[in-house]
């Protein structure tokens, strides 16, 4: 199934949902990327409502897409990660990269 | 000390079973009565595990990988996740944070510092061309 992707003015936000491994997260980066290169956003933000899971493949997408976002000069959101996945994120010292809502 | 219960699992190297892996543990390991927490900290670090035979182990090939749960009296959990596949040249190098040998894009590296920091023990064996064991341990607490 296709990421839902909105298009606003300052940027585009993906709603990441189910769970982030290293099997589901491939398609992700695919969709976001592809966005990413036709937009060229100011600001990505990744919604993590309706993420269940997370390991170290979902801090590798997200990681990913922050390099995407500097490369053209843009920033990177994290928005509503449960405290499992903000723990995780901790591990990889993201939560100093990104920022959280 | 004997475990007083015992599974072991055997899955194709897909990442497609990385999933059913993680449910498989923790749907064994809820006798114990874990925590929310706890069951997340397991299935987190089984992830990583899966996900390094799956990525590194067995790279483009398809292996097996054997997953082994054990559960003993004082509420401690012991998993082994064994795999046949390429094995590790440097141990120490590899479970160094953030480092990496996979071409694969968007891999950070993390898969051993989350293990190490999730579970209460861990410990890597190793030997090249022949395959790696993983054995990580953990307590549950007692309600």
């Amino acid at each position: 199934m296709p990421l839902r992707i909105e298009y606003g003015e300052s940027g585009i936000t993906a709603y990441l949902d189910g769970e982030l491994d290293h099997h589901s997260t491939k398609p992700m980066r695919e969709d976001i990327d592809r966005a990413i290169e036709r937009v060229k956003p100011k600001e990505l933000t990744l919604d993590f409502k309706d993420v269940t899971f997370m390991d170290s493949s979902g801090i590798g997408l997200v990681m990913g897409r922050y390099r995407s976002m500097e490369l053209i000069d843009g920033t990177l959101k994290v928005r509503s990660a449960s405290t499992h996945i903000r723990k995780v994120m901790k591990l990889a010292g993201l939560d100093r990269l990104a920022s959280f809502e | 000390m004997k475990p007083q219960n015992e599974m072991k699992l055997m899955v194709l190297s897909r990442s497609v079973n990385e999933s059913f892996a993680r449910v498989a543990v923790a749907a064994f390991i809820s006798q114990l009565d874990p925590t929310l927490d706890e069951l997340s900290d397991i299935k987190t670090a089984v992830s990583e595990a899966v996900t390094n035979c799956i990525v590194h182990a067995y790279r483009s090939d398809i292996g097996t990988i054997y997953i082994t749960v054990k559960l003993f009296e004082d509420n401690r959990v012991r998993i082994t996740i064994k795999d046949k596949g390429c094995g590790i040249e440097d141990v120490e190098k590899a479970m160094e944070p953030m480092y990496t040998t996979s071409t694969e894009g968007d891999r950070a590296g993390l898969g051993f510092t989350v293990m190490s920091t999730f579970m209460d023990k861990l410990r890597v064996r190793s030997r090249p061309g022949f395959g790696t064991t993983v054995t990580m341990e953990k307590k549950i607490s007692k309600k």
